[in-house]
């Protein structure tokens, strides 16, 4: 049996998955980026491996995605993030039409048509704000570990309203609200709803028609989902896969290689160029 | 003697500054603001008294300036923070024409005619990138106090390549230079380059015009004024010492100067805060 990976290497976590020949998750693992990329892509995939309980040889085609997927030195392909969170949302929820992925340093939107392809995305990478980077920053300055932050938020009867926008700035309006005798819960609040505000501001660039998936790190934040679903009129999909879906897509495109090499041998080229079009191919 | 005094409350650090009758400077105070507006305020203004021994009681005239200068309850008048630069700036430097005002958590260019009146002005007030606190993420990435900025920036020998465009994200281009082992003071430099970069910038959309004066807490870092002048190639004003951080104060006591007259040669409106205001 050929086994197919995927490793999302994000700007501040990275994630493996190995999947079957059914597309099943056979196994995966998270672990943080941190400063060398080649390694954590590298100790990701035999993690992934490990869980799966799968030898290296046994990986017949390995895609890399996410910022750092050029790093993903044993990878055969790379395929942009885009591409690979429309694809791994598609798959779990076939009728998906917007994907909101939120990630430690870039949030995204992306309409998707029915078959998965891409139909328009709009990212935020060029400022931290409504970024997982923004709720890192506000959890360092009330000093509350980051996977508390939603559960917190939740509490609030009355939030407060965030105006910056600036994560640096909003670190001090964070502090000054306490200074003024605000309630934690509240000010989370505020900060949870000035989050969703600019991710919902993303969407609407792209368009938003339901089903709504939503996908990366930030999923993991109660307060983040239930505020979202309140904006949006909508429940989100979100999977207890939703933070290895960018990964899950890659490793999709890459079981269509291995799947596609053997059409090749029973002669279906058009297939195979098909698929070869979405691909960077690593250079030789 | 009529007395007046200046109190500029910046997101960062309170400034406050005493000034006779004649225009000298008789004494000033500064300290970090907090989030206790009003407390800091009295607290830098009191330090600005005793540094001039002169009692709150000589005082004429208090205007408050900067942008805690609603929450200052003993000034007798509140100006913004642009028009007080601009009178500050005229004071040190008269033929100025653009002054670029950088502080902890704001940057302004800001033109102003031959009698210090504000012709044009542009704020870069939703970033942190740009301002003194994107230097200090910087130096704080790196493992560097504030006081450690300029003394680090002037060792640079080749200035990296800092792209500015968000303080949280310059996290990662700090680390991605480390570990490729650029050395911690051209990163600082390359930190400076790319505010500057961001300052030309905001001068230009104001339609830049000589003579141009740099003020507020960045000159704190030495090679700042420096890269300025070569960026645009051009002489540039800069207040010496501690001056810089205390130019709105300045400029706003002056204008209490400016006020006490009027008011002492024209009353009988019975208001003393003149509609010029």
């Amino acid at each position: 049996m050929a086994y197919a990976a995927g490793v999302d290497v994000g700007s501040t976590q990275t994630k493996a998955v190995v999947l079957d020949e059914g597309g099943r998750v056979a196994g995966r693992a998270l672990i943080d980026t941190g400063a060398n990329v080649v390694v954590a892509a590298e100790r990701a995939f035999e993690a992934a491996q490990a869980d799966a309980r799968v030898d290296e040889r046994e990986v017949g085609y390995v895609v890399g995605t996410g910022y750092g997927r050029y790093r993903v030195t044993f990878g055969n392909a790379q395929v942009t993030e885009i591409s690979c969170h429309a694809r791994g949302a598609v798959h779990l929820y076939p009728a998906t039409r917007t994907v909101v992925d939120m990630g430690g340093q870039d949030t995204k939107a992306i309409r998707v048509g029915p078959a998965g392809e891409i139909l328009d995305f709009c990212m935020n990478d060029k400022c931290a704000a409504g970024t997982g980077r923004f709720l890192g920053a506000v959890a360092a300055a009330l000093d509350i570990p980051i996977g508390e932050l939603g559960v917190v938020a939740l509490a609030s009867e009355r939030p407060v309203k965030i105006s910056t926008t600036c994560t640096v700035f909003a670190e001090s309006e964070v502090l000054a609200w306490i200074g003024r005798g605000k309630k934690v819960e509240d000010i989370l609040l505020g900060i949870h709803r000035s989050m969703v505000s600019r991710a919902v501001g993303l969407m609407r660039r792209v368009g938003i028609e339901p089903q709504v998936t939503f996908t990366g790190g930030v999923t993991r934040n109660v307060g983040i989902v239930r505020e979202l679903n309140a904006a949006l009129g909508v429940t989100v999909n979100v999977s207890d896969q939703a933070h290895f879906i960018g990964a899950i897509g890659a490793a999709l495109f890459a079981r269509d290689r291995i799947l596609g090499s053997r059409m090749d041998r029973v002669a279906s080229p058009a297939h195979a160029s098909s698929v070869t079009d979405r691909f960077e191919e690593k250079a030789p | 003697m009529s007395v007046t005094a200046g109190i500029d409350v910046g997101s960062t650090y309170t400034k406050a500054m005493i000034v006779s009758d004649d225009g000298r400077c008789l004494g000033r105070a500064m300290s970090k603001t907090g989030f206790k507006l009003a407390d800091a305020a009295s607290r830098v203004y009191n330090a600005a008294l005793d540094d001039a021994r002169v009692g709150a009681d000589e005082v004429s005239y208090v205007i408050a300036t900067g942008f805690g200068r609603l929450q200052v309850p003993f000034a007798d008048a509140h100006v913004t923070d642009l028009t007080a630069a601009a009178r500050g700036t005229r004071q040190l430097f008269p033929a100025t024409r653009t002054i670029l005002d950088v502080g902890g958590q704001t940057m302004k260019a800001t033109r102003i005619d031959e009698r210090a009146k504000v012709r044009s002005f542009r704020l870069n007030d939703k970033c942190a990138a740009g301002t003194g606190a994107f230097l200090e993420k910087t130096a704080r990435y790196l493992g560097y106090v504030t006081e450690e900025i300029g003394p680090l920036a002037a060792m640079s020998k080749s200035p990296a390549a800092i792209s500015g465009v968000c303080a949280v994200f310059a996290e990662s281009e700090v680390i991605n230079h480390l570990s490729q082992g650029t050395s911690p003071s051209d990163i600082m430099q390359g930190a400076i380059q790319s505010l500057v970069e961001r300052s030309v910038q905001l001068m230009r959309r104001v339609q830049l015009e000589p003579e141009y004066t740099l003020v507020g807490g960045i000159l704190r870092f030495e090679s700042m004024g420096r890269t300025l002048v070569d960026r645009l190639g051009a002489h540039v004003n800069l207040p010496e010492g501690d001056l810089p951080q205390f130019v709105s104060a300045l400029g706003a006591a002056w204008l209490g100067r400016q006020r006490s007259r009027t008011t002492a040669v024209d009353d009988g409106s019975g208001s003393r805060i003149p509609a010029a205001f």
